[in-house]
């Protein structure tokens, strides 16, 4: 982006969105969503994110997919700043699918407030100024005489007041201004303070109805049958038994896949495990032993494709130094939303209403119009809050299915539900992933050379920009991807959340081999890249080492501990969050490790909301440290070998440390938080581990190595 | 199938169903309080607890025949206007992120503070094994002991 030292326009308001989105995101239009609107109902649409009904109730749209980041919060939240209305008196209104005036409905990427910090504000102080604009006229005074407080506009000379509410029909007959300014932050009453997410009343009584939970006149429920293996093909089946499943209507079958509808969840659960399918032969596909395999071998292998960054030569470099060696192995992992896919779909003639939890609703209209060939314009797409997504709802399959079993079964309403075992088997997995790390270090105790070399099936494994890129004289990245059946998907921190794992590891292993501190040795390395940067760096090197030396602080490191007490340190850099975690383990009588405390310092810009953005890293450190040590996805013959939680082991209460979280303060934008916690959790672990045992972590789950109980 | 007679939450409902049927699917499909969520299907998860008597049943795995003549209790009716202690601490602390295990954790929680008031980590511990995917435990730990009485969520904690 070019925007230094220039002010925006409108019409670089939007090209810059456009910009910034890198192609996923259309261009925010703020002429037409800050445009008022008169709507049938009482109420006024001041702009697309802004209502105020006849009494002044004031309803703030949030347009982006709730999946438990807090969004349906912390974007309002926004608004309201600039509104100024009082948090307590206005209500926050899920708005569904709509183009026309939203951009970027999409959770994902940890991009919702980083994308939106600058044109949710611009939303709320364009509504607060045609306000002001109409009390002025009313009063014939000028806008600079007037200033608003908890939903009213005020006449700074002669303290009269006016609500919203009756000002809302004026306000919405005048032109929309071009260029409104925004608070500075040190104005903020609202964004900073800890608000509750706005859920919580409906959530704690269990009024608040997610998409599992849709239930319409007529509707039926569904199960699918799915191909028990990837690469298998349906030949035929025998749905007799299934339909003597009492509750069970029908059965139809597609592309692969076999539906039982009838009345109850459970009734066509039951009908689809009674369903005798016939399958093609499963003797070539391959198991996760065969991938490690063939990931050893290929990793031994020279690169065949250009290496994705290369400053220097890091082959000259290892002829010289002495090296170092390391390989890395990451599994498949499930994505185990707690609430199982489902999706409710009724099909018409000539249009289709959807409904339920979906990160990319969006693309998901496109993919569904595609297939049941109906215009984009008669498919509403709705969304319900998620119980979970982690980048499982970014694929639009379970919609799919949900659109060609309403059609198929003659455009009926239903509700297709997955049992955990569809869910868990029936992919997408977060890839699995191979590293082979090679550094070399001189006489001097210089980290010179840097050679990353990964495997991601699927999908690339690497960052190639990644620190320690830009502080290491020869630094190279090369990456390939292995093609398989099984269908991958990004996953909570996708290619950061094993990326830090090898990268951070092998950054201690090469410190402890130089005899240096950690936590000097990556500030160090710091200030190397900004002093003498190699080649391009994409990270702040004083915001990073401002983490890791608030991290350092906050968690006493170098400093004695309690016996059995030890400590190990982990940075990453991602979504534009710069994150330092200490990890403090214990190292029990019967030799085992257990992870006593976790320290999280973060720099994500401006805190909108320090409760959520609190419990953002807590969930993710102890989501990544539970992944880490427990969780594998295997398969054998392309079938998977996990198919619930009695054989795939989720973190619980007596597992999860407590994590101690801190801020960087700081007024800088908001960047990512649902996803940058996770990455260094394992890592700062794993390198705790090496401190108490004297043993290197490079594979995971962690439970294999027999240190953790 | 069979004719069962239910009290949940205080009222009475006559369902028509499958005795092997889990009580989950019957409070949910039949009944149609679906604040009592699936999870699991096989008691790992707890996101479908509720209380028969004073007790916290994990209700995907517990067949419709054996209530008997229990009553059952959901989220929807542990207090009538949603202002159990365990409830008020849950928003006090602000544990939701998705929120859909947390209807399960209030009632494995009111269920362990029923029969032990005041819990020690441990027993947290040994009775808190509800999973939730957004790992929003410590919240839960704390939200369990603000219920409790034993810890004060301060002023400077304290959400709008």
């Amino acid at each position: 982006m070019h925007t230094t030292g220039k002010k925006l326009n409108r019409r670089d308001f939007i090209r810059i969105s456009t910009l910034a989105g890198g192609g996923l995101v259309l261009g925010f239009e703020l002429l037409s969503s800050c445009a008022p609107k008169k709507t049938e109902g009482k109420s006024v649409d001041l702009n697309a994110f802004v209502k105020i009904d006849e009494n002044g109730q004031v309803t703030i749209m949030s347009p982006n997919p709730e999946i438990g980041q807090g969004i349906k919060t912390s974007l309002p939240m926004l608004v309201a700043e600039e509104l100024d209305v009082d948090w307590k008196d206005i209500q926050i209104e899920q708005a569904g699918l709509d183009t026309d005036k939203y951009t970027r409905q999409i959770a994902g990427g940890s991009g919702s407030i980083r994308e939106s910090w600058e044109s949710f504000r611009k939303a709320g102080a364009t509504a607060r100024y045609l306000l002001i604009a109409a009390a002025a006229a009313k009063w014939s005074v000028s806008p600079d005489a007037c200033t608003t407080e908890n939903g009213m506009v005020v006449n700074k000379n002669t303290r009269k007041k006016i609500a919203y509410g009756e000002l809302v029909e004026e306000a919405a007959k005048l032109p929309v201004p071009e260029d409104v300014k925004v608070k500075d932050n040190s104005s903020f009453k609202l964004i900073g303070k800890r608000v509750a997410n706005i859920d919580n009343q409906a959530i704690v009584t269990g009024r608040y109805k997610y998409g599992i939970d849709t239930k319409r006149e007529g509707m039926l429920y569904a199960s699918i049958v799915r191909p028990p293996a990837f690469g298998l093909i349906l030949k035929s089946y025998d749905d007799s038994a299934a339909k003597q499943v009492t509750g069970v209507q029908k059965t139809i079958s597609w592309d692969n896949k076999i539906a039982v509808l009838g009345r109850s969840t459970w009734e066509v659960i039951q009908g689809a495990a009674k369903i005798k399918a016939v399958w093609s032969d499963p003797k070539d596909l391959e198991s996760t032993a065969d991938y490690v395999t063939k990931f050893k071998q290929l990793l031994q292998q020279e690169p065949t494709e250009e290496p994705k960054r290369k400053d220097g030569n890091v082959q000259q470099a290892f002829s010289s130094g002495k090296v170092i060696e390391a390989d890395y192995l990451a599994p498949f992992l499930a994505h185990n939303t707690m609430e199982p896919m489902n999706f409710f779909a009724h099909v018409k003639e000539n249009s289709a209403e959807l409904y339920g939890p979906i990160q990319t609703p969006e693309r998901t209209r496109t993919r569904i119009a595609e297939i049941l060939d109906i215009p984009e314009d008669d498919i509403t797409i709705l969304m319900t809050r998620m119980g979970g997504g982690f980048g499982r709802r970014l694929m639009s399959d379970f919609v799919e299915e949900a659109a060609m079993v309403s059609k198929l079964a003659g455009n009926v309403p239903v509700n297709v539900i997955w049992s955990r075992e569809q869910d868990m088997t029936g992919g997408f997995y977060r890839p699995m992933y191979a590293y082979r790390y090679k550094a070399a270090v001189d006489r001097n105790k210089n980290l010179v050379a840097w050679h990353g070399h990964s495997i991601g099936v699927n999908a690339n494994a690497a960052n190639p920009d990644s620190f320690p890129a830009g502080a290491i004289p020869n630094f190279q990245v090369d990456m390939r991807q292995y093609t398989s059946p099984v269908s991958t998907a990004p996953w909570r921190g996708p290619t950061h959340n094993f990326l830090a794992f090898a990268e951070q590891t092998f950054l201690d292993e090469i410190a402890h081999q130089l005899g240096k501190d950690p936590v000097a040795f990556r500030l160090e390395l710091l200030d190397k890249a900004k002093q003498k940067p190699v080649g391009e760096i994409k990270y702040d090197p004083d915001r990073f080492a401002g983490v890791i030396k608030k991290a350092a602080e906050v968690s006493g490191w170098g400093k004695t501990k309690e016996p059995n007490v030890y400590q190990g340190f982990a940075a990453h850099f991602s979504f534009e969050t710069y994150v330092a975690e200490v990890a403090e383990v214990v190292k029990q009588a019967d030799g085992k490790i257990k992870i006593k405390k976790m320290h999280c310092v973060a720099d994500c810009g401006t805190v909108v909301n320090p409760s959520g953005a609190e419990t953002q890293l807590q969930g993710g450190v102890i989501d990544g440290l539970g992944h880490a040590l427990y969780a594998e996805l295997s398969l054998t013959k392309g079938k998977p070998d996990q198919q619930n939680f009695t054989n795939y082991r989720m973190i619980k209460m007596a597992e999860a440390p407590e994590v101690v979280v801190h801020f960087v303060e700081n007024n800088e934008s908001p960047t990512g938080l649902g996803e940058p916690g996770l990455p260094p959790a394992a890592p700062a672990v794993a390198n705790a581990v090496f401190s108490a045992t004297g043993i290197r972590l490079r594979e995971q789950p962690f439970i294999k190595s027999g240190l953790f109980a | 199938m069979a004719a069962f007679q239910l009290t949940i939450n205080k009222k009475k409902y006559d369902v028509d169903v499958d005795p092997q049927m889990p009580l989950l699917w019957v409070i949910r499909d039949f009944v149609g309080l679906t604040g009592t969520k699936f999870g699991c299907g096989v008691a790992q998860c707890g996101a479908c607890t509720v209380h028969l008597g004073d007790v916290a049943v994990r209700s995907c795995t517990y067949p419709v025949q054996n209530v008997g003549n229990e009553e059952v209790t959901t989220i929807e009716g542990l207090s009538e206007a949603g202002d159990h202690p365990v409830q008020q601490a849950w928003k006090a602390v602000d544990v939701p992120q998705c929120g859909y295990c947390q209807a399960g954790q209030i009632m494995t929680a009111s269920a362990l503070l029923k029969q032990n008031p005041h819990p020690s980590d441990d027993e947290i511990n040994k009775v808190m094994t509800n999973i939730c995917r957004c790992a929003t435990y410590n919240r839960i730990r704390k939200a369990i002991k603000v219920a409790a009485g034993d810890l004060k969520v301060e002023e400077s904690e304290a959400s709008l």
